[in-house]
């Protein structure tokens, strides 16, 4: 780390290539923000626009006696104060969730969390609606709380759901996946079981930017117009006219430029819901963004399942089977996005990338007091927790058959010839060369090398670790007779059309958070029509502008509508090859496409260029038979599978033995992602997912108190990693496409994130090898190292 | 974001007017200077005040670094950053340069004042501990005149002082004594948290023996920024690995830590042990590469 | 109370609460949200900008604090409609991918090579520690910077070459 600390880099890579297509390319949508010219939920100024304030419980679980808002209401500059009651008369207190649960937009007779919603005001400026909530009196009832999941069940333990008929324990649901007989008999007969508890914290997305909206309801045309932090404007444009009972043609939602989402913009809060009735009932547009802790204490946590693995294997090291069961923290109502038939999301792919004989998980999900979760911090759908919980089993079998661990990978890794593979959870892998990947990452990091200076360190007394992960991403859902989402199938659209001079708008129905769709899409566009990036221009978010899709979230955007980018680029291609043929008066047979215009085959200088074609297509003269004017086309992609992206990582860390403290020397990861739209990009993907994986492995975590209380409700208490915690981060890649995607291309938003905490825990227990420790949870701050040194480890709940 | 409850400004742009508002105001006026410690308390509403005096015209009258040869005066509007880039502080007292490095972060160090962390007396604030082992002395300005007290004196518990009504701390003066040097150690679990634990110490030498040593720890319980018994178990004491581990025990011993989400308590005092002879090692070496061998 | 300052060169004046932070005077009385706000506690620096020439946290600043004196916000970056080195630097380097931290990190940026126009990666790193990225796990910030210390009059367009097709 010193050397790179020291370095001062005077090559840079050359992004500005101008592809037309595939490349590196700057990006299209940085002039904007590079000078401060962002349009973020928060920059929405409308005329007489107002402001609100949501008052929260203090305490995690609480009767509500009374509510006095008398003196809120004589704020001289409040305009509407609104309580649970109230809306309960309208029938809006309570909201469906994205998985089937309900939710309180205000609480009615119980708070169940702290921070939940119980009342708000709208009022002139933020500073009075700040004033007016210390005006509400609320009288409070305190009950016992639930804060760990593993009490949740106790016959004891207080019922929390006690809005729902019937309801008389916190139990959510149990699923499982695999099959138990079969997985047990290889238990039963292997020479190596190897069992370990495991605990993710829960942990919080934290994007930069909070969450909010801006709610204008026209009273004259009937037509809600909603700025919101949406990852999925269109799936919440239809929530909205199912919950609230507005007409779905006269709403619109605009998700604007939007400061980071990591899942943690997917649901719909109550905020939202109560900036729509107070511009419904004061008849103004209304502002709520959520401060810090609000957002920390209230919207969607990431995580929080404590789980017991185990792996069986020969003693030669071949592993035959993983188990698992996995108690899962949904907080108190289960707000998690996943499609319907996953209510454990893709935890399934807890096989891992290796050839097994069997598996099985069983999962328990429960209430506890504390925030509801959402689709997460990139967890593709809880491939986090698989990863991690597959990732760590396999070292501690390394550990217990004193093996190095890129060995043990290599021996079991799924070999290229067995794509497509059915693993034995149902999940059909699509391609992927694991052995190449991992010995690239093997030979970037100078593996053996490593391994040579660990052992000059340990004979000194030197923590040094060397923490490996291979992982294999499910993303790109999905096929609409698998999955859906509240009813609405998982597919998405995307519009193309090109203008008379040759210049093109493509809308997308999924929605940027900075992933680079404006410019990555126009590059998927280019690669198919020659039309430059720099002329194709990019709509999203906007659910009047686009076409419907779920959103964006689990990586699916390139999975999914990249390929209905590239679909429908091929419709207008065979339009203008049409039309194409009428211009050069041959048959469509005889012409051949180089990007950007088709020639007569055998006759070059005989072209048109895909600009003189729609221009022929807008103008005068006849076209071919059965072809109408414009150039133009749409499509709704059904994915056929979920794609596959994987990668090798490797971490090295140093670890003080006086103090625990970890540092983190070096970190290589080379990913597969397929088909590589923009290399720029996708670098700046996996770099951001690999700082969100040294934060969860080493200091971030959702701590709550005996009482419930949050304790991470602020950015003092969450930590989130700075420069000086994370290395330069040294990329490589492997090119393995699939084979059922049209472009080849996988997605790669939260690959690193999936793939890094393994690779960042494995590398410090790794590190601590001389003490014999086995297993130490994250998050792993100097105190918690210490302690494992010291020989006694402890879960961090 | 939050926001503080409302409040009226008032601006000083000399140190007697500063101390004529709050000896008009009283107990619903404050001062704020770099305003980082206080300013985030009010937009949680952990703190009101009616009253803001804003002394940040006062960096002009008391924004200094002053060395005399007898000792260093710094003036408490003296930023942060004017203390992390003084080389004149540095060499003199090279602790200052360990832990304003740690210290928050460098934007904050831009506004954030040696007077204003002093005040704040917040039981983790590390220039305490800084000042406390290089055996400060604060002088204390209010409508009856200037007194000067030790840091012992100055620091009455957490987010205690003894500034009184209609005074303010004006300046921090640190004697500047042969044969010295110090420095500073501190765990945090991430850039810019508050200390897990540290360990200012300050060590002279005469004739190859330690004449003097100072151990101020912060974020280890209250009143823990002097340990005396620390200064006696060294005096006279050859420098070696057997004293700083003497050093570090006492400071173990002497401390009160609490288990928080920062560390166990247990973890604490044994950072109160590693970090005060970590410390102590590298105040000695560096004395020593001064290649000081007085009498 | 009346507040009266200089903001990206420009004399303004308004009137504001006391307790008016210095981040919703620039952005909500100003109309300049190019700057952001993104915490409670001081932490996140989405909100910093200069105050006579040294970046400051903006949300732990009253505007009350800065009459009277310089503010400059990303804004101010830009001059004459040519873009500053460091704004040149995080487009070539993919500095930026939401762009909620940029504006912060470039005013950080910007006062850094002013003052040491040829920083290390650690330096650039240190500088950068009280301001925080969800988004690109900082490596190309720090590139990005490295940029535009390298390039002091940002980008010069490509030569014509002689014979070359436009």
């Amino acid at each position: 780390m010193t050397a790179v600390t020291e370095r001062r880099l005077t090559e840079f890579t050359d992004n500005d290539q101008h592809p037309v297509g595939y490349g590196r390319m700057l990006r299209k949508e940085d002039p904007r923000f590079v000078r401060g010219k962002g349009h973020y939920v928060d920059d929405v100024q409308l005329s007489g626009m107002l402001h609100l304030a949501i008052l929260r419980a203090p305490m995690a679980h609480a009767r509500i006696v009374k509510i006095d808002v008398s003196a809120a209401q004589a704020h001289p500059k409040v305009k509407l104060v609104v309580t649970g009651a109230m809306l309960a008369e309208k029938n809006l207190a309570w909201m469906p969730t994205l998985s089937n649960d309900v939710q309180a937009v205000l609480a009615t007779d119980k708070v169940r969390f702290q921070g939940q919603e119980v009342a708000f005001v709208v009022a002139e400026d933020r500073y009075s609606a700040r004033d007016a909530l210390e005006l509400i009196d609320v009288e409070y009832d305190v009950l016992e709380a639930v804060y760990d999941a593993r009490r949740a069940l106790d016959p004891d333990a207080p019922v929390i759901r006690d809005d729902l008929e019937g309801k008389t324990d916190n139990h959510i649901f149990d699923w499982e996946a695999g099959d138990a007989a079969a997985t047990e008999a290889v238990f039963a007969g292997a020479e190596v079981v190897v069992t370990q508890d495991l605990v993710y914290p829960r942990v919080h997305p934290a994007p930069m930017e909070t969450c909010g909206a801006v709610a204008d309801y026209d009273a004259v045309n009937g037509k809600l117009t909603l700025w919101s932090t949406s990852q999925a404007p269109h799936a919440h444009r239809t929530l909205y006219a199912i919950v609230a009972g507005l007409p779905e043609h006269k709403i619109r939602v605009i998700s604007p430029d939007i400061g980071g989402g990591f899942g943690n913009k997917v649901p719909i809060y109550p905020g939202y819901v109560c900036a729509i009735v107070g511009s419904l009932l004061t008849g103004k547009p209304v502002k709520w963004m959520e401060d810090r802790s609000e957002n920390l204490t209230s919207t969607s946590f990431a995580r929080d399942y404590v789980m017991r693995g185990e792996i069986a294997a020969t003693k030669d090291g071949k592993i035959l089977a993983v188990r698992t069961n996995v108690l899962a923290d949904h907080g108190a109502f289960n707000g998690q996005a996943a499609p319907v038939k996953y209510p454990a999301g893709f935890f399934g792919v807890f096989t891992g990338s290796y050839d097994l004989q069997a598996a099985y998980c069983k999962q328990t999900a429960v209430y506890t007091n504390k925030a509801p979760g959402g689709v997460a911090y990139a967890c593709s759908f809880r491939i986090t927790e698989a990863v991690y919980l597959v990732e760590r089993m396999v070292d501690c079998l390394a550990d217990e058959l004193q093996m190095d661990p890129a060995e043990l990978r290599l021996r079991n890794f799924i070999r290229p010839e067995q794509f497509p593979y059915e693993t034995k959870t149902g999940w059909v892998y699509d391609s992927g060369e694991y052995e190449k990947t991992m010995r690239e990452a093997m030979r970037i990091a100078g593996y053996d090398e490593l391994r040579k200076e660990q052992a000059e360190k340990r004979a000194r007394g030197e923590l040094m670790g060397i923490g490996i992960s291979f992982f294999t991403e499910a993303v790109g859902a999905g096929p609409r007779k698998d999955m859906d989402i509240l009813g609405l199938g998982m597919a998405d659209g995307c519009e193309l059309r090109i203008h008379p001079t040759g210049k093109a708008v493509v809308r997308l129905s999924v929605q940027s958070q900075g992933q680079g769709h404006e410019t990555t899409f126009a590059q998927i566009v280019a690669e198919e029509l020659g039309i430059p990036p720099d002329d194709i221009e990019v709509v999203h978010g906007d659910t009047d502008q686009t076409p419907f899709g779920l959103g964006t979230y689990g990586s699916r955007s390139t999975p999914v509508s990249g390929a209905a980018a590239a679909l429908v680029a091929r419709k207008v291609r065979d339009k203008a090859r049409i039309i194409a043929s009428g211009m050069l008066e041959v048959s469509v047979a005889d012409l051949e496409w180089e990007k950007g215009a088709f020639h007569v085959a055998g006759d070059p200088g005989k072209a048109v260029t895909i600009q003189q074609i729609a221009m022929r297509a807008h103008g005068a003269g006849d076209l071919p038979e059965g072809i109408e004017g414009g150039l133009e086309a749409q499509i709704c992609y059904n994915p056929s599978n979920l794609t596959y992206p994987n990668g090798a990582y490797i971490c090295v860390v140093d670890v003080d033995p006086g103090t625990g403290v970890v540092k983190v020397r070096r970190f290589v990861a080379v990913d597969d992602c397929g088909t590589r739209i923009n290399p720029m990009i996708i670098e700046g993907q996996v770099h951001g997912g690999l700082a969100d994986g040294v934060g969860m492995a080493l200091m971030e975590m959702i701590a709550f108190d005996e009482g419930g209380n949050c304790l991470g409700g602020s950015l003092m208490d969450y930590l989130i990693p700075t420069a000086l915690e994370v290395p330069d981060w040294e990329t490589g890649f492997t090119v393995t496409p699939s084979p059922h995607h049209p472009i080849g291309a996988k997605g790669i938003g939260e690959s690193a994130t999936v793939g890094s905490p393994p690779a960042v825990v494995n590398g410090v227990i790794d590190a601590l090898e001389p003490f014999g420790v086995r297993h130490v949870d994250m998050p792993l701050t100097p105190s918690r190292v210490w302690d494992a040194i010291q020989g006694h480890a402890t879960p961090p709940i | 974001m939050q926001v503080p409850a409302p409040f009226e400004y008032e601006r000083a742009t000399t140190v007697d007017q500063a101390i004529g508002l709050l000896d008009r105001l009283g107990d619903s006026a404050r001062l704020v200077a770099g305003g980082h410690s206080l300013l985030p308390m009010m937009k949680l509403r952990l703190a009101n005040f009616e009253y803001l005096v804003d002394i940040n015209d006062l960096h002009g009258e008391l924004g200094y670094i002053t060395v005399e040869p007898e000792q260093i005066r710094i003036g408490a509007m003296t930023r942060h950053r004017e203390l992390l880039e003084s080389a004149p502080l540095a060499a003199a007292f090279p602790i200052f340069a360990d832990a304003e490095r740690v210290i928050a972060d460098p934007v904050v160090r831009n506004r954030g004042t040696l007077g204003g962390s002093l005040c704040q007396a917040d039981p983790s604030e590390d220039l305490s501990a800084v000042c406390t082992a290089l055996d400060a002395s604060c002088v204390i300005r209010g409508t009856a005149g200037e007194r000067v007290v030790s840091m012992e004196q100055f620091y009455r518990g957490p987010y205690e002082t003894a500034v009184g009504a209609a005074e303010m701390l004006v300046e921090v003066r640190i004697p500047v004594r042969p044969g010295g040097s110090s420095a500073y150690e501190k765990v945090e679990r991430r850039a810019g948290d508050w200390a897990v634990v540290s360990a200012g110490v300050a060590v002279w030498l005469a004739g190859g023996a330690i004449t003097d040593a100072r151990v101020g720890l912060a974020a280890v319980g209250p009143n823990t920024t002097a340990l005396p018994a620390i200064s006696e178990a060294l005096r006279g004491q050859r420098p070696s690995e057997a004293a700083y581990e003497r050093a570090g025990e006492l400071a173990a011993a002497h401390c009160a830590p609490v288990t928080d989400m920062r560390g166990t308590e247990q973890y604490k005092r044994h950072l109160a042990k590693e970090l005060t002879a970590r410390a102590l090692r590298r105040a000695v070496a560096r004395v020593e590469a001064t290649g000081y061998q007085g009498a | 109370m009346q507040v009266s300052m200089t903001v990206n060169g420009e004399p303004v004046t308004r009137e504001i609460e006391g307790r008016l932070l210095l981040v919703h005077f620039l952005r909500d009385h100003l109309g300049l949200t190019g700057t952001h706000w993104g915490c409670d506690t001081s932490n996140c620096g989405t909100c910093v900008v200069w105050l006579d020439g040294e970046p400051v946290k903006s949300c732990t600043v009253l505007a009350a604090m800065a009459g009277g004196h310089d503010v400059r916000t990303v804004e101010g970056l830009e001059q004459d409609g040519e873009l500053d080195p460091i704004q040149q630097g995080f487009m070539e380097c993919h500095g930026l991918q939401c762009g909620f931290c940029t504006p912060g990190m470039m005013m950080t940026g910007r006062a850094l090579l002013d003052r040491n126009p040829d920083p290390t990666d650690g330096e650039i790193r240190e500088a950068i520690s009280g301001q925080i990225c969800r988004c690109t796990g900082y490596a190309t910030i720090v590139r990005s910077i490295r940029w535009a210390a390298t390039h002091p009059h940002g980008k010069q367009p490509e030569p014509e070459l002689a014979g070359a097709e436009s």
